[in-house]
């Protein structure tokens, strides 16, 4: 197999790595890259810190493994391979009645990916996280070759599940797919007044899909102001999705300064009618509508962003609120703020999800946004909350290790499967996720 | 109707881009190459994409005894016959200066190989009265360089081969499309040094489908290669020869 030196980026590009990489396009060549010369893998690179980056060493791109390897109609269990991505089973399956149980913000997700990081959609608080509906999986390791799934080698499974890929290569996956009526979505929004608001009517909220936008720039009474989206599939004829434009170059500083800000999200709340609406959205546009602009991290600049994003219990929410307040009067929010009621399940040792409110705010990589989000993170810790890997990139390993209560285990399960660090990447690095000191 | 897609080499990443293109259009699929595993995988990607039917066989540009089962397989089902040919081999001219036997595999892989099959399934596409091949060649055919002129030289052949197919499948309702794609995102090109206006293989997918709906008889894929190798073509010989591109 050929090697290519490339740089390559976590989403919000603040970290970057240069290495080698190697992108096998069959099973076979898959094995033999595993047993010659074990890397972790990387997918879409989706991720906004450092999970799928190695620098100075090298990965495995698992992107053109991609293919549906089979589907029953009866079940909706499908098997996939790991670069498989999350937006083309929707598209595939959605006309025929079947959705993957769980998607993410975007569908350029790879299945991999999304067991890595046991990542959770919209409909979290019904049905669980992407792991909780993995059937089993392949896993490469070596030369060894072993199926896991729940029931069977359930501790190496669990370290998989939400693991950030250091148990090896997860080369094939069967998933449970759930019924949907269709490919179009009924969508309610709501302008919510202020965050104590908000939290009632996410927790009175009986639809299937769920989220909030916060508006963080809103200060005093209008604190925590926003829009709850509502959604159910359904069967219909719309027009097929609009073409996806590009952002093709980086944008100046100002394009996300304080007032410009401020002005988007009075015109985004503003946008929807006093007394709400009910619409009707492609699929894709209400699961993926950041995905309709491809590059749309070139918003940002060339500096990147950080993406905070943490959960915490119920009984907790007043901590999130300080936490909200803490970022308002900062200034440094960017448009995207999203809040979400999230329910118990999880399926990894490290999954990120926990009872109670999550919240996720986009920051430019600007002077004073390392700060802040330290704090934030101290919040959240002592709030009994905690941080989403797949999201953060400037924690230390100090402040995430006591927000995973079972980190202990995985530890122990991750040195079994690897004892030689070989799908070590800059994620475990940085907050030292494989000692337990 | 349902028409049938004769896929050979189908283990290629074009390939298995035009694969799912033709298979989300209701095609049946029959992918043909060496790697057995690999094709089997790709037949149930096709099949879940909506592929009629999605069947992997044993193809070997060396091996003529390979030929025979897949034309009885595609003869089985009814409506047109369409083959698309992806195959060829480009080792490095430095191997073959060092060893000038590579040249007769090279020579049939991309382009006799392949033709002798052509040739065999022709008389049942005329008979079928039309159906359509895609013959992959490469902008290498275009003008003999010093760093792939073996490679280049088949391609040459393959693509003289398929403009004499058209002229003969033209008069019974079928149809030929030559297609030179420029560089392309494979295996082949990871790596290597030197690449430009690089495509994806979905890329070069979408536009050989699109001519083979509108009956094109020669594309460049991306289309701006036919301005590159204009230009390329257009060098009198007398400086060519000095050139190293």
């Amino acid at each position: 197999m050929r090697w290519k030196t490339a740089d390559y980026a976590g989403w919000g590009r603040v970290h970057t790595a240069t290495g080698e990489l190697a992108r096998p396009e069959r099973a076979s060549a898959l094995d033999a890259l595993l047993s010659e010369a074990p890397a972790p893998a990387i997918g879409m690179c989706r991720s906004y810190g450092d999970t799928s980056l190695n620098d100075g060493g090298r990965v495995i791109d698992m992107t053109r493994m991609d293919r549906i390897l089979g589907f029953d109609e009866a079940t909706g269990i499908i098997e996939v391979e790991g670069g498989c991505q999350i937006g083309e089973l929707a598209r595939i399956f959605a006309p025929r009645g079947w959705l993957p149980a769980v998607m993410p913000g975007t569908g350029f997700a790879t299945v991999g990916g999304c067991i890595a990081n046991d990542v959770h959609g919209k409909n979290h608080h019904g049905i669980g996280s992407f792991g909780q509906h993995v059937v089993s999986l392949t896993l490469l390791n070596g030369t060894k070759k072993q199926v896991i799934g729940p029931k069977r080698n359930a501790g190496l499974f669990k370290a998989t599940v939400g693991g950030l890929g250091q148990t090896g290569v997860i080369a094939t996956a069967k998933l449970q797919m759930i019924p949907c009526k269709g490919d179009v979505m009924m969508v309610t929004e709501r302008r919510i007044e202020g965050w104590d608001d908000f939290l009632e009517a996410l927790d009175n909220s009986d639809a299937t899909y769920s989220v909030g936008w916060i508006d963080a720039t809103a200060k005093g009474d209008a604190l925590g102001r926003g829009i709850l989206e509502e959604g159910e599939t359904g069967a219909g004829l719309i027009p097929k999705p609009k073409k996806s434009r590009s952002v093709p170059f980086n944008a100046p500083s100002f394009a996300l300064s304080k007032p410009i800000v401020r002005l988007f999200n009075k015109m985004y709340y503003g946008r929807v009618p006093k007394f709400g609406r009910t619409s009707v959205k492609p699929i894709s546009e209400f699961f993926f509508p950041l995905d309709a602009i491809r590059n749309w991290n070139r918003l940002y600049g060339k500096r990147g962003f950080h993406q905070f994003q943490c959960v915490v219990p119920i009984e907790q929410a007043g901590a999130l609120r300080e936490i909200l307040e803490k970022i308002t009067h900062s200034g440094m929010a960017s448009p995207l703020a999203v809040v979400k009621r999230m329910g118990a399940g999880r399926a990894g040792y490290m999954s990120f999800p926990m009872e109670g409110y999550t919240l996720a705010v986009d920051f430019p990589n600007r002077a004073g946004a390392e700060a802040l989000i330290h704090m934030l993170e101290e919040m959240a810790l002592v709030a009994d909350g905690r941080l989403y890997l797949a999201k953060d990139s400037l924690a230390k390993g100090a402040r995430i290790k006591p927000m995973y209560r079972e980190h202990t285990k995985y530890v122990d399960e991750v040195a079994k499967a690897d004892p030689d660090g070989n799908f070590i990447t800059d994620i475990i690095r940085r907050l030292d996720l494989r000692s337990t000191k | 109707m349902s028409e049938t897609w004769i896929i050979l080499g189908a283990t290629s990443s074009m390939a298995k881009a035009f694969a799912r293109a033709v298979s989300e259009q209701g095609h049946g699929v029959l992918l043909a190459g060496r790697d057995m595993d690999d094709l089997k995988r790709t037949a149930a990607d096709c099949v879940a994409y909506g592929a009629q039917t999605g069947e992997a066989v044993k193809f070997d540009a060396r091996k003529r005894e390979t030929f025979a089962p897949i034309y009885k397989k595609a003869i089985r089902e009814d409506g047109m016959i369409n083959v698309a040919v992806f195959v060829g081999s480009m080792p490095p001219q430095d191997d073959i200066d060092a060893d000038p036997s590579l040249i007769e595999g090279t020579v049939i892989d991309s382009f006799s190989g392949p033709a002798t099959f052509l040739q065999g399934i022709a008389p049942e596409m005329e008979q079928r009265g039309g159906g359509c091949v895609v013959g992959v060649g490469s902008v290498a055919g275009d003008r003999g360089r010093i760093g792939n002129y073996v490679y280049g030289a088949a391609k040459a052949g393959f693509a003289t081969y398929l403009s004499g197919l058209r002229n003969r499948l033209t008069r019974a309702g079928g149809h030929v499309v030559t297609v030179k794609p420029g560089f392309v995102d494979t295996g082949m090109t990871w790596g290597i040094e030197g690449m430009f206006l690089v495509a994806t293989p979905e890329k070069v997918a979408a536009d050989i489908l699109k001519a083979v709906r509108k009956k094109k008889n020669v594309i460049y894929t991306p289309f701006f290669w036919r301005y590159i190798m204009l230009i390329i073509r257009s060098i009198p010989e007398f400086i060519f020869k000095k050139m190293s591109i």
